[in-house]
């Protein structure tokens, strides 16, 4: 086990180098994305400087539309087999119907990445943990599968993996809970962090409403955003300070 | 009053082999069913994303208070001074410890990845200096509770048994009787401090499973004493099974009063506002019937009768009211772990909600008969290891005949006070 820890560790930083290199070389100087301003180098510790969190504006979500639901599976690795009562859903669109008005909303809805979670608390083994960086995930080389977690998260946003698992991307177990990373692979890419899968696909569908970045730098979009109209968490009463936050959902 | 002689059952008879053997082929085929579950995965359960706690909790959480229930009768001797109970102390001791390692093996074979347990939490509690890195996981916790009411009943009862260390057996009869008030505590909590679901957020479960332990531990305990005597020639008088049958009473009518306070708080208060009383106690659903003739009639009301009136003075009529106990608890168990999954949880009020997932639904459970094997398996541990106990440990009373228990118990007058 420890070998292969020290055999990824060299093959990350080995990665990471040769990228950086290429990086360097291949992006002109005057073309850099303006994520490249927060790269965090392979070997650098996530920090609490940045919180990352994601804006999903529900006016602009069409109903119908399962594009960021696709993409995130695609993009980890997720499949289905049918069966979604026990399929591992990192991501899935929920349709609100106000019981007086009537009025219809659509919304994606995946893993809130509370600062205060309580899926941490519950943990007892500390497999379920929250990054410095705001980013809540699971251990799977430390889950038992106890699925306490999933019964402490008020959102129904975990997945316990009931089946042997193929075609993985990223480390995956069956007996294990899992659930979305707020795309933490490209939140730590050497180039600098990039957008979620769900984010992109939505805006390659035109629609636009999902914005993903840093909620503590105020110059972001996300940021100003949130600055200008505002957003709601779900169960806000619960004060877990989400890092997910919702527009025109009331 | 003399001190019975504590002797080892002699366990030689073909049913005592028939009966070890039939424990014996429960176990395996309990085992049998969690490696095929880790094999296939949990897929083959009945249990889903949304039901994430199926049968085997039911069966292990019921046991886990069970266990320390049985240690009542170990309490009330060494902890409030009643000496009619001492003889049997050795028993409770034995049974509580056998039940929580049934109820503990179900909880681990059920995990999704049991082998992780190995190097995990060992970790986190012993090897770990920076108390802002231990656990704050109520399960955590109860690891400590449950390994350690493990080991300080094993103390308890070696000082026990052995006289000249009998002058200890009191200090740790209060240790283990106030750690297993931790112990069930805590187990209460795993579900009390769940805030995110109507149906468990409530302070009152800690004292609720706390009651619920004397319930189905006195339960466990009389159904393993009165066979282990009839069927071994041993006599077992009227003074102590009144006793017995009085005390069970008495704890399930607590635990009734437990059980209306909940459901009155929870219809009274806002906590309400999400309909999950309705849902538990009126809804067109397995649960609300399971609470009304599982819990409610056979749980409770029945036992209540069988040893409360004066009508039923046979011990038939308090092995029904233990087996319905025992009935009613897992039934309790039911209703309160996968009924309070059941019930959708309150995301977007006023909203009805559709998703993949079933969001804004009752979530459909049906268990699979590997969740129920493996429930039975545990049950088949506790009584395997509790039988293996007294035919190896000199634990059983020759004789609780009455003028061994109480020379001063009169039939006449207990018949005339009823």
């Amino acid at each position: 086990m420890k070998n292969d820890n020290n055999i990824n560790q060299y093959r990350r930083q080995f990665l990471s180098s040769v990228t950086g290199v290429a990086a360097g070389l291949t992006i002109a100087p005057g073309v850099l994305l303006n994520t490249v301003a927060h790269a965090k180098q392979a070997d650098q510790p996530v920090s609490s400087k940045n919180r990352w969190g994601l804006l999903i504006d529900t006016s602009k979500c069409a109903t119908g539309c399962n594009a960021c639901v696709t993409a995130c599976h695609k993009e980890n690795g997720v499949s289905s087999t049918g069966r979604p009562a026990t399929d591992a859903v990192w991501i899935r669109k929920v349709k609100l119907t106000d019981k007086v008005t009537g009025h219809v909303q659509s919304l994606p809805f995946m893993c809130q990445h509370c600062e205060k979670p309580p899926c941490v608390d519950v943990c007892p083994t500390n497999a379920s943990m929250k990054r410095d960086d705001g980013v809540v995930l699971v251990d799977k080389h430390a889950c038992i599968g106890c699925r306490y977690c999933m019964m402490a998260c008020p959102y129904n946003a975990r997945s316990f993996v009931h089946e042997p698992v193929t075609d993985q991307i990223y480390p995956r177990g069956q007996g294990t809970v899992e659930s979305c990373t707020m795309c933490v692979h490209r939140i730590d890419d050497p180039e600098g962090p990039r957008n979620t899968a769900c984010v992109d696909a939505c805006n390659a569908e035109g629609h636009k409403a999902m914005w993903f970045g840093d909620l503590k730098d105020p110059s972001t979009e996300i940021s100003q955003r949130l600055k200008q109209y505002g957003g709601e968490q779900i169960r806000a009463d619960l004060g877990l300070n989400t890092g997910v936050r919702y527009q025109n959902l009331s | 009053m003399k001190t019975p002689r504590l002797t080892e059952l002699e366990g030689r008879s073909p049913q005592f082999f028939l009966l070890m053997g039939v424990l014996l082929v429960l176990i395996a085929v309990g085992i049998y069913s969690a490696l095929l579950m880790h094999g296939e995965g949990h897929i083959i359960t009945g249990m889903t994303n949304r039901i994430v706690w199926g049968t085997p909790h039911v069966f292990a959480v019921f046991l886990i208070i069970a266990a320390s229930g049985a240690l009542n009768v170990a309490s009330i001797a060494s902890v409030f001074g009643r000496s009619i109970y001492k003889p049997l102390a050795p028993l409770s001791m034995v049974l509580s410890v056998t039940i929580l390692v049934g109820g503990l093996a179900i909880l681990i074979l059920d995990l999704g990845r049991p082998e992780h347990l190995l190097d995990v939490p060992v970790t986190q509690f012993f090897f770990n200096t920076k108390p802002e890195q231990w656990s704050h996981s109520v399960f955590g916790w109860n690891m400590i509770l449950y390994t350690g009411f493990m080991a300080i009943v094993i103390v308890y009862l070696w000082m026990t048994l052995v006289k000249r260390h009998n002058k200890y057996a009191k200090p740790i009869g209060v240790f283990a009787f106030v750690w297993r008030l931790a112990l069930t505590t805590g187990t209460g909590l795993i579900f009390g401090f769940l805030v995110a679901r109507p149906a468990y957020d409530a302070a009152i479960l800690a004292p609720m499973f706390i009651v619920l332990s004397f319930v189905y531990g006195l339960a466990f305990f009389i159904l393993v004493l009165i066979p282990a005597y009839s069927w071994t020639g041993r006599e077992l008088g009227d003074a102590m099974i009144n006793r017995l049958k009085k005390l069970l009473g008495i704890f399930v009518a607590s635990a009734l009063y437990f059980v209306i306070v909940l459901h009155l708080t929870s219809s009274y208060s806002a906590a309400n506002a999400s309909g999950i009383e309705q849902f538990i106690l009126f809804g067109d659903n397995p649960y609300s019937s399971t609470f009304w003739i599982g819990q409610m009639l056979i749980g409770t009301l029945i036992p209540l009768g069988l040893t409360l009136l004066p009508g039923f003075k046979s011990r038939g009529a308090l092995i029904v009211a233990s087996i319905f106990v025992i009935i009613g608890g897992l039934s309790q168990m039911y209703v309160t772990i996968i009924g309070g999954q059941a019930y959708p949880m309150p995301m977007f009020p006023g909203k009805e909600v559709e998703s993949i997932i079933n969001d804004g639904g009752i979530a459909p459970y049906s268990a699979s008969i590997y969740e129920i094997l493996l429930g039975v398996g545990g049950v088949a541990i506790a009584l395997f290891l509790a039988i293996f106990a007294m035919n190896v440990l000199r634990i059983l009373p020759e004789s609780l005949a009455d003028k061994d228990v109480d020379p001063h118990y009169d039939p006449a007058k207990e018949t005339a006070a009823a």
